[in-house]
């Protein structure tokens, strides 16, 4: 079974819009982890947190005439919700450091089944620099990583990052367009996985030892 | 009162091999007028402390590109690939810091306080050469205070006593490197003649040495 790029993005980015709750402070990386804010039932309010320093992030509205002083991480003009707050990186920083980002939603190089995340620098590839993920992860109460479940048929799940870590034991959630897996104190979770793939698909793409249930859910769209 | 100077001055104060702190995200909240004044004057073998490296036609990124930044102290490069260039070349130096930990420790550099205790970087390429305390059962790295030796800030409005308001997403870094250089340079947009509302200034005026005057 072969999907394209768009239509594993928009899997993804659809069933991690089913975790949050009412009144959720949500920080979204770039890319793939922005789509989210695309697919949030329109009758759950969440609060979308930016780290250069404000919480109430709204849509981009490209027909509304552009504030340069009010921008996103990304430095795109953006605007602002009913609440909307604005503040220093000192600030941002306690908000994401100190426990009060309900869930962050990041994309991913690696991943192993001790929880531990590589998004941040290949060896001997051009490192931009880790801006404010490694706090970030550290910081928010849940980690859901949004990634395409291989790197063009390599496994990105594995037993053991081989990359330069992030953060060590901090991902909670790990959703792809095959699977969706939940790192408990036994190890990773096989929770439920796209009707579209087999359990067979899915371990032989996954370097990882993986938790089997008796009955495996059909992952939720 | 505070010193009120022209761009030109401000630009004349900065000197070579100098470290400079200078505010902004990206483009939001960027000082400018007097970066292009350091360009003008040439002055070099600066250490630039930022968020980033901004873009290679703006703001501090065109300190890079005109090859006056010997290090920089910042979170991300990825957006000015000159950096990228000289730093394979071997030209520039490069110190990549977690964004809550470089605001951290400006903080701390302007707040009179020896360091702080962070998770963050924890277990990663961030902890080399940090000591590791353990504090309540948490392992956390050391992290130290950071200062300049000068700071160029923008504001959006400041009053001739220094206090500035930042507007919207504009306050970024430079809340917390106006207390934390031996001289402080604020770049206004706007100069009011009357004091500004004591309860909407968001950087005190007595942080700041100078101010920089609006073009005529």
């Amino acid at each position: 079974m072969e999907l394209s790029k768009e239509q594993c993005r928009e899997i993804i980015a659809r069933r991690i819009a089913k975790e949050f709750s009412e009144g959720d402070v949500i920080t979204l990386g770039i890319g793939l982890p922005t789509e989210v804010a695309n697919y949030i039932p329109h009758d759950i309010h969440v609060i979308f947190q930016s780290e250069n320093g404000m919480l109430g992030v709204g849509h981009r509205d490209l027909a509304a005439p552009e504030n340069p002083k009010v921008t996103n991480a990304g430095g795109l003009p953006v605007t602002t919700k009913p609440g909307a707050v604005f503040f220093d990186t000192a600030m941002s920083f306690t908000i994401i450091r100190g426990g009060h980002v309900d869930a962050t939603v990041l994309g991913a190089l690696q991943v192993d089944q001790h929880g531990n995340l590589a998004n941040w620098m290949i060896p001997g590839a051009f490192v931009p620099g880790m801006g404010g993920a490694m706090d970030l992860v550290v910081g928010a109460k849940k980690v859901i990583i949004a990634m395409e479940h291989t790197n063009k048929g390599k496994p990105r799940i594995v037993k053991n990052c081989t990359i330069p870590l992030t953060a060590e034991a901090e991902v909670d959630m790990i959703v792809t367009e095959r699977c969706v897996l939940e790192r408990t104190e036994q190890g990773l979770l096989l929770k439920e996985i796209n009707p579209m793939f087999s359990l067979d698909d899915i371990l032989r793409s996954t370097d990882a030892d993986l938790i089997i249930p008796q009955e495996l859910q059909q992952l939720a769209g | 009162m505070k010193k009120l100077i022209s761009v030109s001055e401000a630009g004349k104060l900065i000197t070579p091999n100098a470290s400079v702190m200078i505010g902004g995200f990206l483009r939001c909240g960027s000082p400018y007028r007097v970066i292009e004044e350091i360009i003008k004057n040439k002055t070099g073998g600066l250490t630039l402390i930022a968020n980033d490296t901004s873009f290679e036609e703006y703001d501090r990124g065109k300190l890079i590109a005109n090859k006056l930044v010997k290090k920089a102290i910042v979170t991300h490069i990825g957006t000015n690939p000159e950096t990228g260039r000289q730093l394979n070349a071997g030209e520039i130096e490069v110190e990549l810091v977690p964004m809550g930990t470089l605001v951290e420790r400006i903080r701390c550099g302007g707040a009179g306080l020896g360091g702080f205790l962070t998770p963050t970087g924890k277990g990663t390429l961030v902890e080399e050469g940090k000591q590791v305390i353990e504090s309540n059962g948490r392992k956390y790295l050391l992290e130290k205070p950071l200062r300049a030796d000068f700071a160029i800030i923008y504001a959006t409005k400041a009053d001739k006593f220094g206090n500035a308001f930042l507007d919207g997403t504009t306050r970024n870094f430079n809340t917390v490197m106006a207390t934390a250089a031996d001289t402080v340079i604020l770049e206004p947009e706007e100069i009011s003649d009357t004091p500004l509302d004591p309860a909407q200034i968001t950087i005190p005026g007595i942080f700041v040495d100078y101010i920089v005057m609006q073009e005529k």
